[in-house]
């Protein structure tokens, strides 16, 4: 029984098997890549790079929507809206950092602002050359919108189908305000033809392998900092509160607060991961909000296994790869694929792939114990003990 | 207003006795002194009407310092209502509710009700289910409550050995790492009662212990009760009439929202009005 720190749950086991197994794959790739020639059968191609860097975003956005779902019971139905909007800053960034290379060759505007005749820059725009300055939106928009959202719903004891509901509005009516060209966000195009960031260039290989790392190791430090939150008390008061909220709240926890607080660092790491999802696919435009993205994040993470972290992660790197066979051999079908797996996960596995691995685990452990091979350790007290 | 309304206004518990005792003992507000009087909890003349209907009519009640009071009452006798009136969930029409000397019940939330002293076991048990004992104990422990000072917070050995203490008491000593929701229907019942032991109370409310429980469970939770009081005082509204003769000094019988008689087992049992109250309708 220890309350663990953000050390702690750097040397703990199941972080670092992931940090493992995550960081050494990561680095196997990178070594094919740049030390194998293109012709050789281990190559492995810079798109490839670029589809794991994307698979690698969507466990980061797993992960955070298991934070929230898995752990406090907030089934977040609009989690798509902080993934893109912390995109979207990006997106702003790498927008700015095209200069005068655009089609219009305008130094200060954006083409689609040159193209809508506006003369300035809006203000909401000011900042963004500034890679500091875009980092700390990314940060702070989704923080902050989730912070408002869930300081209002949770207020007011908004719970369950209705928060989902009213989470699922959220993402769309960003969604329709950013189809909008006057919002200034280049409308239906949404943000694209992107250059370079930090000033290396986004079509050459090692940036693609580059960020592909920068994805992995932000996705190691989330899953540490998730493990440190749902390992403190904090963690425990959370799954409480998911458990049996009214009591929670009659013990002395304001459960609201707990609430927000694990909505508003979720949707934080939601934007951190669409941050590094847009320099890798080159475009974010407003179909990043639209509710079905959402859902199938939910997907995901039901069948992963829920409250395990890293039941997301393997979930989310699982659908995605099956999404991009699939769709690459009969597109029609995919969206019944998904719906047919969600209703089998929720039927049969409501753990998901993980408790059902955990599960056969347990069972072939009691069909053949391990030998005790510490016996000598033992005092004798727990040696009676069946 | 009334000249008794005057008389009680200039002489109001929480005031009146100020003077006298200045430099003798000072009490933050907000806390329980309950050093100067025999008694913890004072209930006077508490009026409790819903939609005409008195719950509660003209009670008046003490409850004395670590006594162990049991309060029967055929069905619609105001049990409850007393209960919610202690813990501020009821507010009453008319009367004063003052625990210890100084805090008027009646002005305070929950929250702070609950943080001054007294703690409520409710009928139904509700621990958390995916949590084990040990971690209920852990949750329930008075202390602050925010979620950065829970994000940062770490088990002292001496928080751990409280909650051991607790779990000793309410016997779950072996099963601390069971989970909560794993635990027979009479260990949540005592698990419930460790968890509002860890607020450490002043006054423990426990509404109807041994619903459901085994005989030897009641044994034990009776057990549990009489070594609770002491160090606690304690109200247990029971229906149990074995139930009560086997643990309880003082009994007290409520009908029709006031106090029908008061004396141990024997002398309430002998009472010609309750005898009426149970057996003659």
């Amino acid at each position: 029984m220890r309350d663990s720190t953000f050390k702690s749950a750097f040397s703990d086991r199941t972080a670092k098997t992931f940090m493992g197994v995550l960081l050494g794959a990561t680095l196997v790739v990178t070594l094919l890549n740049q030390f194998f020639p293109p012709d050789s059968p281990l190559h492995v191609s810079a798109y490839t790079v670029t589809l794991l860097g994307k698979y690698l975003c969507y466990a980061l956005l797993a992960l955070s929507l298991d934070l929230v779902w898995g752990y406090c019971g907030i089934l977040s139905l609009g989690h798509g809206a902080f993934f893109a909007l912390g995109g979207y800053a990006m997106g702003m960034y790498l927008m700015r950092q095209i200069g005068d290379r655009g089609v219009y060759g305008n130094p200060e505007l954006p083409d689609f602002m040159v193209f809508l005749n506006w003369s300035e820059l809006p203000w909401y725009w000011q900042g963004f050359d500034q890679f500091w300055f875009a980092a700390l939106m990314i940060l702070l928009v989704p923080g902050l919108l989730a912070f408002v959202f869930g300081w209002l719903a949770f207020r007011s004891r908004v719970t369950g189908v209705y928060l989902s509901i009213i989470t699922q509005a959220l993402t769309y009516a960003l969604m329709l305000a950013f189809f909008r060209n006057e919002l200034g966000f280049g409308g239906n195009n949404g943000l694209t033809d992107f250059k370079e960031l930090l000033g290396f260039s986004l079509q050459s290989d090692s940036t693609r392998v580059g960020l592909l790392i920068a994805t992995s190791l932000s996705l190691a430090m989330a899953f540490v900092l998730c493990r440190w939150i749902t390992g403190s008390k904090l963690g425990r008061v959370v799954m409480a509160v998911r458990d049996a909220e009214s009591r929670a709240r009659f013990v002395g926890y304001r459960t609201e607060h707990y609430k927000l607080w694990i909505f508003t660092v979720s949707a934080i790491l939601a934007g951190i991961a669409g941050a590094l999802y847009v320099p890798q696919v080159g475009i974010i435009n407003p179909g990043e909000f639209s509710p079905l993205n959402s859902i199938e994040l939910v997907v995901w993470v039901a069948v992963g296994g829920r409250a395990t972290l890293y039941g997301a992660v393997i979930g989310a790197i699982l659908v995605n790869y099956g999404k991009t066979v699939f769709t690459g051999v009969m597109p029609e079908a995919w969206l019944f694929a998904l719906g047919g797996l969600f209703v089998a996960v929720t039927v049969f596995l409501p753990q998901g792939l993980v408790g059902l691995v955990s599960q056969r685990w347990a069972a072939l452990r009691k069909q053949f114990p391990p030998k005790k091979t510490n016996n000598d350790t033992l005092t004798p007290a727990e040696g009676e003990a069946p | 207003m009334s000249a008794l309304d005057n008389l009680r206004d200039t002489f109001r518990r929480d005031q009146v006795f100020d003077f006298m005792r200045q430099g003798t003992r000072a009490v933050a507000p907000g806390q329980l002194d309950s050093g100067s009087g025999k008694n913890i909890l004072y209930l006077e003349d508490i009026t409790v009407s819903f939609d005409g209907f008195k719950a509660l009519n003209d009670l008046t009640l003490y409850i004395q310092t670590g006594e162990l009071r049991c309060i029967i009452g055929p069905n619609g006798a105001g049990k409850s209502t007393m209960m919610d009136v202690i813990t501020g969930k009821t507010r009453p029409d008319s009367g004063t509710c003052f625990f210890g000397q100084t805090l008027d019940l009646t002005a305070m939330s929950e929250t702070d009700i609950a943080m001054a002293g007294i703690g409520r076991k409710f009928q139904k048990p509700t621990v958390f289910p995916e949590h084990t004992a040990f971690e209920n104990l852990e949750l329930a422990m008075n202390g602050p409550r925010g979620p950065w000072h829970s994000l940062f917070t770490r088990l002292s050995g001496e928080q751990t050995n409280w909650i051991e203490d607790t779990l000793a008491t309410v016997g779950l000593l072996e099963d601390r790492h069971k989970v909560a929701g794993l635990l027979s229907h009479g260990q949540k019942q005592w698990l419930e009662i460790g968890m509002v032991l860890m607020q450490k109370p002043q006054l423990l409310l426990v509404d109807e212990p041994i619903a459901g429980m085994t005989r030897q469970e009641v044994e034990r939770t009776g057990e549990l009760l009489k070594s609770l009081a002491g160090k606690h005082s304690v109200v247990v509204v029971e229906h149990d009439m074995e139930f009560i003769r086997s643990i309880a000094s003082t009994v007290t019988v409520l009908h029709q929202g006031s106090v029908l008689a008061e004396g141990t087992m024997e002398q309430v049992q002998n009472d010609p009005k309750v005898i009426e109250v149970y057996l003659g309708e």
